[in-house]
């Protein structure tokens, strides 16, 4: 319960004008920063679902399948340039990240993620991965100027922190796939 | 059926429903996957609702007052710009000075030509500063104007109309979208092509805009 009141905390930290002025003047910090940490706010919300629910909506979520299926979808629409900037244009688009990005994309990786098998599991994180460090590295050496409201430089270090943080985040998860384990003894 | 090949079935269900419902609001959000960014999405409107140019008093490089309606019934070309812009400007003026040297015909007329007016936003440029970057450009002053606003409050409504979004940069410049604007015989703001388009293409989006006579142009050896 704790961690569910901490994630709306979160959220309306995120909501006061002064953060938002903050991390939305810099294309990388509004990509980055803002995105990730209202979803991550959404997985500690999750957490907070009464167990009786949880298993409503495991019955339609077998294997996490549709809460994945559900996040990936939500998460593209905020990958669009034009949905950046949107966001920073319309009062109604920014409310829309606000409520879409915990609830449609946090909210369900965190009900859904511990159900997906490990296959499950690779393949997204495979397909992800290679998604982000693409767009990244798109940012960095596209010709034209993808959003209105950033500056070139702007879309520059926000895709190369893209590409920086794919590497990263899959070497760490690359050291965790090939960490050496005993492998169980086999019995005749 | 048993409870697990049941909700594994329902899963399905709510993984297609979620796909559908979500490509359809993907789809809408980038005008069928043919705009994902907010300058496609301009062009795309633009060119599906002309839209009528504001009614905003500019005046040109030797002071005369003018407005872009004043060009109703020719064929007209609007670009925005900064004297000292050392990028995408250049491109832009550069475009415009290809266009300002295609030979133009209908019917042989000299009034039939392509209008051009490049209008600064930036509020140092003066007249004569603006005089000075268009003979720069070999522009005559009268086909190809270069204009500022008589009023710099009316920019909002200028730049809004058009959809152009300046923002300042670092050093006193600017970063904005560009692009070659065509206006219709009817005054409209009817098709957004980007900043180096050739004469040939500048024609065919003329012919496919309305009722004018269709224009011709080819680029003569100058």
């Amino acid at each position: 319960m704790i961690a569910a009141l901490a994630g709306m905390l979160l959220v309306g930290i995120l909501a006061l004008p002064e953060a938002r002025e903050a991390l939305e003047r810099v294309m990388a910090a509004h990509m980055l920063v803002q995105i990730p940490l209202l979803a991550a706010a959404g997985a500690l919300i999750a957490s907070g679902v009464p167990p009786g629910w949880r298993t409503r909506i495991e019955a339609w979520n077998r294997g996490g399948v549709s809460g994945m299926v559900l996040a990936l979808i939500a998460s593209a629409w905020w990958m669009v340039p034009r949905a950046l900037d949107q966001a920073l244009a319309s009062p109604a688009m920014e409310l829309t990240k606000f409520v879409t990005l915990p609830l449609l994309v946090g909210a369900p990786v965190a009900l859904s993620w511990s159900h997906v098998g490990a296959v499950g599991r690779g393949f997204v994180i495979a397909n992800v991965l290679p998604m982000w460090a693409v767009v990244g590295w798109l940012y960095v050496v596209a010709p034209v100027r993808v959003c209105n409201f950033y500056l070139v430089e702007q879309q520059v270090s926000a895709g190369a922190a893209l590409l920086a943080a794919s590497v990263a985040l899959a070497a760490g998860v690359g050291v965790l796939a090939f960490r050496p384990y005993r492998t169980p003894p086999i019995h005749r | 059926m048993g409870d697990e090949p049941r909700a594994w079935l329902r899963t399905a269900v709510a993984s297609l429903a979620i796909c559908a419902a979500g490509g359809a609001l993907l789809a809408r959000g980038t005008d069928g996957f043919r705009a994902l960014t907010s300058e496609q999405a301009r062009r795309n409107e633009i060119a599906r609702a002309p839209r009528a140019v504001p009614a905003v008093a500019l005046e040109d490089q030797d002071g005369r007052p003018f407005a872009l309606a004043a060009y109703r019934g020719r064929p007209l070309a609007v670009d925005f710009v900064y004297t000292q812009c050392r990028s995408v400007c250049s491109l832009l003026s550069t475009g415009f000075q290809r266009l300002d040297r295609a030979e133009w015909s209908r019917g042989g007329a000299r009034d039939d030509r392509l209008q051009l007016v490049s209008v600064s936003f930036d509020p140092r440029d003066t007249p004569a500063r603006l005089r000075e970057y268009a003979s720069h450009f070999g522009a005559d002053g009268h086909a190809w104007r270069f204009a500022r606003l008589r009023d710099p409050g009316d920019l909002g409504e200028l730049l809004g109309a058009f959809g152009v979004v300046v923002i300042p940069a670092a050093g006193g410049d600017f970063q904005h979208n560009a692009a070659v604007h065509l206006v219709d015989a009817r005054g409209r703001l009817a098709r957004v092509l980007d900043a180096g388009a050739q004469p040939e293409e500048v024609a065919r989006a003329l012919a496919s805009m309305g009722p004018a006579p269709p224009l011709a142009a080819a680029t003569d050896g100058r």
